[in-house]
């Protein structure tokens, strides 16, 4: 091997794995959930976990099911649930953030059909980083029974 | 009639001197202790609230004489605090196992004009076939919810609306006297150990 061929080498395999890192670089979304809906119910929630590599903001959600996504916040004063719509929710760098029924979720609005135990929702969350750049993501959030505790009560049940 | 009325008002004049714990097994106690939840027996709430149950029915608090009714507020577009309190509620009830019976969940929603009867009715048998909702018009809801206290208000979301509201759960004995406030934030364990708790007063 020439010496030119050996740095071609190197170089490939260095954009490679610059493109590895680039592609992954970002952020990791698990655990995601909707809640199942009965006929004619016409919204429900959406819940993840949400982790990017740098400092990021979640700006947006999008899902076919759903004519309007929007993130909401839930609060919790004196057993008061107050509720209400955010612009966007902050993804600090590392930091497992929680969409969960205790917090930050979002939320399926003019839903298209029922959602079945099962279903496998699509979710396109967009994220922006620091520098600006904006980032889709694709998820498929599995369907949970409407009944479900939503991980509430899971720890402490079992 | 008269008999029996007058012998329980003789109790309640006893229990609320404070010798309810003689008569063997009856609490008529005014006050409950509770491990988790709130004592609300001394609290006049919730006792004249009338609305229409989920078949057209009028439904008032001596609907439910013999039972313990469990009564939350809310929405079925609600994502979080509803599910999860009706689904808390209704492994409440399987813990209790026997008694868990005389537990009669009743959902009162807060937004009637998008929670159409068939809708809250296939709502809430999806937690439990035996849970109720109610409903009524707007006015009619005010006037439930202040009676409860419940606070709730609009909050624009888009070009729609989500709710917030008070997220307790009343308990009443099954005489109708209110006695019990579940916060949200309980778990169905908890909830359990303290309905059994109502369930010891006759």
């Amino acid at each position: 091997m020439t010496a030119v061929q050996h740095l071609k080498r190197t170089l490939i395999g260095l954009s490679l794995l610059g493109l590895a890192a680039h592609a992954s670089a970002q952020v990791h979304v698990n655990d995601a959930w909707v809640r199942a809906t009965v006929a004619g119910q016409t919204s429900s929630g959406a819940f993840m976990t949400v982790t990017a590599d740098s400092d990021s903001t979640l700006l947006s959600v999008a899902s076919p099911v759903a004519k309007d996504v929007q993130i909401h916040e839930m609060s919790m004063k004196d057993d008061v649930m107050r509720m209400g719509p955010v612009n966007s929710v902050a993804l600090p760098a590392g930091k497992a953030v929680k969409l969960d029924p205790q917090g930050y979720h979002v939320m399926l609005m003019g839903l298209t059909g029922q959602i079945k135990e099962g279903d496998q929702v699509p979710l396109t969350l967009t994220v922006e980083n620091a520098k600006g750049e904006k980032q889709s993501i694709e998820v498929k959030a599995s369907a949970r029974a409407l009944n479900d505790m939503g991980g509430m009560d899971h720890s402490k049940m079992h | 009639m008269s008999t029996l009325f007058t012998r329980r008002k003789v109790l309640t004049g006893m229990g609320l001197l404070g010798l309810g714990s003689l008569l063997g097994g009856c609490d008529y106690s005014p006050k409950l202790n509770f491990k988790y939840g709130k004592d609300l027996s001394d609290k006049i709430m919730g006792r004249t609230f009338k609305l229409k149950n989920t078949d057209g029915e009028t439904v008032t608090l001596s609907s439910f004489r013999g039972l313990m009714p469990v009564v939350f507020f809310g929405f079925t577009q609600c994502p979080a605090v509803c599910p999860t309190t009706l689904a808390r509620a209704a492994q409440a009830k399987k813990l209790m196992g026997r008694d868990g019976k005389i537990m009669q969940v009743v959902f009162i929603t807060l937004d009637p004009e998008r929670d159409t009867p068939e809708l809250l009715d296939r709502y809430v048998k999806a937690f439990d076939p035996s849970f109720e909702a109610l409903y009524g018009t707007p006015e009619e809801i005010a006037v439930a919810a202040k009676e409860f206290g419940i606070f709730y208000e609009k909050i624009p979301a888009g070009d729609t609306y989500t709710l917030s509201h008070t997220s307790t759960s009343f308990v009443f004995d099954t005489r109708g006297n209110l006695r019990l406030g579940l916060s949200a934030s309980l778990t169905a364990k908890e909830c359990a150990e303290d309905l059994l708790t109502v369930m010891e007063v006759c």
